[in-house]
């Protein structure tokens, strides 16, 4: 572990690099290193330089608006926000449990969302990086050249998210930022019309999710043990799971293992989270840091989203991406798969899964169905939590007896993922930047460990491409020693 | 009886009527927000501006006389339709993102009648009071436009009295007419005509929000022109059957 990497002594001797911003990440974020004399490492950090107060500004709103409301927090996975807020309303006007086609509606709502957003990081934000190198030429490493270089593979990525999209929008009404869910239900049946228009692409799909299993697999492969040991990190995993152990997505209890695999908690009702997670505050990053109670806070952070729900689950109920797990185990001889950059193979199962699931469900006669919402009794608390692309995410809030949210406490996928980032960036930083001269790939393996992790920096914004970057190196005077910038168009110059 | 002319089209009109209601029973749309023919006219939001004879005037108080030549859809009128339209926008909070009234919204959907992309002006981000103490209604005070429809609604139909637009300039603002001045003591009914005027979402029924889908909505597939003239041209008409 590079803990010791978090504070440095005598920052103000030390020369400051700045990644501003971490560019082909959804929203915005940056990375500082703190140099000795030598080129030494002496602190890293990820740094979230957004503000957005939604846990502030929803209070004071009737509890109607939050699943309308808080999908505004990203671009990418507004379903997921939804859909957690959407669970956590049913909650607040009493219903426990939906119709069997208002879940499944949910369900299938959400695998769609799953499918685009792996979709979109695996082709167009990462595959950039696998697919060229790390070090390769800046201006060319994004989805741009992958479709002039790989034409094949771009647009079956490209194509893969719109289908994704397309489920969304039958549901929704709208690709993004749709309306759905609502208190103890739906408010759409889905036709037969829309349905059969999803069946005509889905077999294309689950193809094209089959080869990019085996694209990811055979990139892996191809030097294993250069990208098993790439921003390696050992930790613990959190996740949904569902009662009977299978990867789930949508509702289950919470389950949690150690870095060896041995449970820590399991099947834990999600609505007691509180007795399990906390979260901690740095002054340095707008983002917090959660931890697993048990472990303290030294030792209590986790790892979530594809690396840790596939390590977590027993199996995955869909044949094709069951056996992909299965062979993908194996790399954890046993135990969990810590690499890094297994984040992509497992995210890429688990899009093979959404394609096997939501063919699943539009098979299902259930999903035709038209008896939507159910009523309840009104309470004044209400608990959301889902398994978003990026991880579980909790929506926690309190509303008074005018139906007004009193309170509001979210914790977003990607802020359970914090201390794991900035251990792996620590880690390459150390073993690839350590007392060399900084250049544009080693600086970008900072960025590619970051990557792995699908990191929603704002959930907000979203940054793709060729983003311009500035970097000083200062030295402990104020002088600046080096200066490397990269231009709109990629192009990098010292 | 006699005629007038909207835009060089020549449209007959009833004795009494204002040169809107003749407007619409001709089916002739002309933009408006606090004009509704079921109440009496206000004449505050100035949407329904017209030159009459080459003088501006609001269409919705104007009376209609023979041989009055009216011009509607002209550049010049869009563009000062346009700009109140922004003004109404940057005046107080309207979020349409999330408003469950987006899709039923007279305000968004003149908007998008008039092909406004955004205002030309800066927000003024006032600090206004959502008012829930009512177990079945919200009033949301960000979005009224102060059309008065809600005060017309309680004073002449409902016989209530129970709105009123307090303050002057900016810091107009919706009072209830109710000892605390919340609408929980006011008396307010979710049957009163008050409570399903507003044409922004300012006065709601509670627990009803985003049920009708997208798509379904009043001004997903229809404009405001083509909904208002099918549903106030009967109101109209009944006027002086």
């Amino acid at each position: 572990m590079n803990e010791s990497l978090e504070i440095a002594r005598n920052p103000e001797r030390l020369r400051r690099v700045a990644i501003d911003p971490v560019s082909r990440v959804e929203g915005h974020g940056k990375v500082t290193l703190l140099l000795d004399e030598h080129n030494h490492i002496r602190q890293v950090r990820l740094h979230i330089v957004e503000f957005r107060g939604f846990e502030r500004f929803i209070q004071g709103r009737p509890y109607w608006e939050l699943p309308v409301l808080v999908q505004r927090l990203c671009g990418i996975c507004p379903v997921s926000h939804h859909l957690a807020a959407g669970k956590a309303i049913d909650q607040l006007v009493g219903v426990d449990r939906l119709t069997p086609s208002a879940e499944k509606l949910r369900r299938l709502l959400h695998l769609g969302q799953l499918l685009q957003s792996h979709a979109l990081h695996f082709f167009h934000l990462a595959s950039p990086d696998l697919l060229f190198g790390f070090d390769s030429e800046a201006g060319k490493r994004n989805i741009v050249g992958v479709l002039e270089k790989y034409p094949e593979i771009g647009l079956k990525g490209v194509k893969m998210r719109k289908y994704g999209q397309e489920v969304i929008r039958a549901i929704t009404g709208k690709r993004v930022h749709g309306s759905g869910a609502i208190p103890g239900g739906m408010n759409k049946a889905l036709t037969k019309e829309e349905r059969d228009g999803l069946l005509i692409d889905l077999e294309d799909v689950l193809r094209w999710a089959e080869e990019a299993v085996a694209l990811i697999r055979q990139v892996y492969l191809a030097n294993p043990d250069y990208h098993h040991h790439f921003a390696f990190i050992r930790s613990s995993f959190l996740g949904l799971i569902q009662d009977d152990g299978a990867l789930e997505f949508y509702h289950g209890g919470l389950r949690a293992k150690d870095e060896f695999g041995r449970p820590l908690f399991d099947h834990i009702d999600y609505r007691e989270y509180g007795d399990y997670l906390h979260e901690e505050v740095k002054s340095w990053s707008y983002m917090k840091f959660p931890f697993i109670v048990s472990l303290g806070r030294e030792n209590g952070w986790y790892r979530v989203g594809p690396l840790a729900r596939i390590n977590n689950c027993d199996f995955i109920a869909t044949p094709l991406a069951e056996a992909a797990r299965q062979d993908f185990m194996a790399q954890g001889d046993g135990g969990p798969v810590h690499s890094t950059l297994a984040f992509h193979w497992a995210r890429m199962i688990e899009a093979l899964h959404c394609a096997e699931g939501i063919k699943e469900l539009l098979h299902d006669p259930d999903i035709l169905g038209r008896d939507l919402v159910v009523q309840g009794e009104k309470t004044t608390e209400g608990i959301g939590v889902i398994e978003a692309p990026r991880g579980t995410l909790f929506h926690h809030y309190r509303i008074n007896e005018e139906d007004i949210v009193t309170e509001a406490n979210l914790i977003v996928s990607t802020t359970s993922n914090n201390q794991a980032m900035n251990e792996s960036i620590r880690q390459v930083a150390m073993r690839y930047l350590d007392g060399r001269e900084l250049t544009e790939g080693l600086l970008n393996r900072i960025e590619v460990a970051i990557r792995a992790y699908d990191p929603c920096l704002s959930c907000a914004t979203h940054a793709l491409g060729k983003m311009p970057l500035w970097l000083d190196l200062v030295d402990a005077d104020g002088i600046v020693l080096d200066h490397l910038t990269r231009n709109s168009d990629g192009e990098t110059a010292h | 009886m006699g005629t007038i002319t909207i835009d060089g089209q020549a449209i007959p009109f009833q004795d009494g009527q204002t040169l809107i209601e003749a407007a619409t029973e001709a089916g002739v749309y002309i933009p408006h927000l606090c004009h509704n023919p079921e109440f009496k006219p206000h004449g505050s939001c100035k949407l329904c501006s017209v030159k009459v004879n080459g003088r501006v005037c609001s269409a919705c108080t104007f009376p209609a006389a023979e041989g009055q030549e009216v011009l509607n859809d002209t550049d010049e009128l869009n563009e000062a339709r346009r700009m109140i339209t922004e003004m109404l926008f940057v005046e107080g909070n309207h979020f349409c993102a999330y408003c469950e009234k987006s899709g039923d919204c007279q305000l968004q959907a003149v908007g998008y009648f008039l092909k406004m992309t955004g205002p030309r002006f800066s927000y003024f981000y006032p600090r206004r009071e959502v008012d829930a103490s009512h177990r079945d209604i919200l009033l949301d005070r960000d979005r009224c436009i102060f059309c008065e429809l809600c005060v017309r609604a309680s004073r002449d139909v409902d016989g209530k009295n129970l709105f009123a637009i307090a303050g002057r300039g900016i810091r107009n603002h919706l009072i209830v007419n109710s000892a605390s001045g919340e609408l929980e003591d006011s008396g307010m009914a979710v049957t009163d005509k008050a409570a399903h005027v507003c044409p922004v979402g300012a006065i709601l029924i509670k627990r009803q929000a985003y049920k009708v889908p997208i798509g379904s909505r009043t001004y997903d597939e229809r404009s405001i022109s083509e909904v208002s003239l099918s549903a106030e041209a009967p109101v109209v008409a009944a006027k002086h059957d």
